[in-house]
């Protein structure tokens, strides 16, 4: 996990600017941006040579609104090596001391937020969770596949985020409790891991059946209807039938094929293949009434 | 997905030395599952010519003999290097669908999942071993045999 500060947070914001400035305050204020930029780069260049160690990062670029970046291309940075640094770690020395138009997502640092999900040697991987130390060099950096790229490591994750809702991630119980709603602890212990999803896509980007069809639920919506399934506090007949329902449609549980590519990559080990193939029992057993 | 330009190989093939345990097994599946549906079509018309036979039609073979139709097809076959070759192949495609489809069903009943991987190997090696064995039976009377 990525528990260094960054030293330098120097950058400069050259953007969004108030509007009313004069045109020489602006130009004065870019010219400061430049120069503060040219020497964290210097600063970047001696710490490069002080480094035992450095790591060299091969990172995906392009940028539909920038001329020189529609065509998609590979940046490489050289990074000075610390004890326990991420791959996202590297990825900010690199926007901070080379280039700030480098963009990518990023918020706790600490596997939490759900937001670093790439592709990184061939993988998908959270990168505050993924050590450098474990990747073969060059660390090759790329979007998330099989989402379209906003932006150099930036994806679309509006399709995701609604595959995700589709499954009415919420209890639906129409009566008000009157008391605590308690749990078993064996209950608890059955959709503990479920509960645990970050939300950042590298399971949907992973599944191949996802890939070629858009309106499969997907691995990590399925897992969230099952967290909600198989909880005993929302235990109305309907509610269960309602939500079979929704898993059990053309695009639903029975697209998946158990390739275990989503289980591989999860950066929050749910056994997510596991929880499809249980729903799939279910949707079966809730059909087949025989006895 | 409609993507407006070229993302390079992430999506290819090319990457294949990326796939996990689990990815392959579903390729091999998918193929060798096509290939016994292929190889059913072959053999229903390879023991077509049975029928004919049955009539009581006669064909001269490459010794001058007259042999029924059926028997004239299969001897031919038989004779060939590359048919025996492709037997073994065969077997080979077989053996592997049957154990991995049996992993697959066990996948389905939610038996043994945190060893999935380990299972597909364990059925890429018994498919070997089941193959390797197969071979002098294959071969027998033909080449070095
Ligand atoms: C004991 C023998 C067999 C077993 C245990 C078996 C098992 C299976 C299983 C479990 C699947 C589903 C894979 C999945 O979930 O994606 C499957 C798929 C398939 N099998 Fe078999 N199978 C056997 C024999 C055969 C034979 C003889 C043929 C051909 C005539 C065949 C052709 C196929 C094909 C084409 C598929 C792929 C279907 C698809 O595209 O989804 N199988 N097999
Ligand atoms: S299930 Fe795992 S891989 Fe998928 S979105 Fe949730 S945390 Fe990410
Ligand atoms: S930055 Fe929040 S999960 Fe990686």
């Amino acid at each position: 996990m990525s528990t260094q500060v960054p030293e330098t947070e120097t950058e400069a914001e050259t953007e969004a600017e108030p509007a009313g400035e004069s045109h020489q305050e602006r130009r004065m204020a870019d010219k400061a941006a430049r120069r503060e930029y040219r020497e964290s780069e210097k600063k970047a260049e001696a710490e490069l040579r002080a480094a035992e160690e450095s790591v060299h990062l091969k990172v995906f670029r392009y940028d539909p609104e920038v001329e020189d970046k529609q065509e998609p291309r590979f940046d490489d940075f050289y990074v000075p090596y610390t004890k326990g640094m991420t791959v996202l770690d590297a990825l900010m020395y690199a926007r901070d001391h080379y280039d700030s138009s480098l963009t990518f997502r990023h918020s706790c640092r600490q596997a939490v937020c759900g937001s670093d999900a790439m592709f990184v040697n061939g993988r998908q991987r959270l990168c505050c969770k993924t050590q450098l130390s474990e990747m073969a060099e060059p660390v090759r950096i790329e979007p998330l596949p099989h989402q379209d790229v906003v932006k150099d490591l930036v994806v679309d994750m509006e399709h995701f985020y609604d595959q995700m809702h589709a499954v009415e991630p919420y209890f639906q119980s129409e009566d008000v409790p009157t008391e605590e709603q308690r749990q078993s602890r064996e209950n608890r212990e059955k959709i503990k891991m479920s509960t645990r999803c970050i939300w950042c896509g590298a399971c949907m980007s992973s599944c191949n059946i996802a890939a070629g069809d858009n309106e499969y639920l997907g691995p990590a919506a399925i897992n969230k209807a099952y967290r909600f399934y198989m909880d005993e506090r929302e235990d109305e007949e309907e509610l269960k039938e309602h939500r079979l329902r929704i898993l059990e449609q053309e695009h639903g549980v029975w697209r998946c094929q158990t390739q275990f590519s989503c289980t591989e990559v999860c950066p929050k080990d749910i056994p997510l293949t596991e929880h499809i193939q249980e729903l799939k029992r279910e949707a079966v057993k809730n059909n087949l009434k025989f006895w | 997905m409609s993507q407006s330009y070229n993302r390079g190989l992430v999506e290819d093939f090319g990457r294949w030395k990326e796939f996990s345990a689990g990815m392959w097994a579903w390729i091999f599946h998918k193929f060798t599952g096509w290939v016994l549906v292929g190889y059913l079509f072959t053999h229903i018309a390879v023991l077509s010519t049975a029928i004919p036979a049955q009539q009581g039609e006669m064909v001269t073979n490459s010794a001058g003999e007259q042999v029924d139709v059926y028997t004239n097809t299969l001897t031919l076959l038989e004779s060939t290097f590359v048919v025996r070759l492709l037997e073994v192949g065969l077997l080979a495609v077989a053996v592997f669908h049957i154990l991995n489809g049996i992993r697959l069903l066990l996948v389905d009943l939610g038996i043994g999942l945190e060893s999935q991987d380990k299972t597909f190997y364990a059925s890429l090696v018994l498919t070997g071993a089941i193959v390797i064995a197969s071979v002098p039976t294959f071969m027998a009377g033909i080449g070095g045999a």
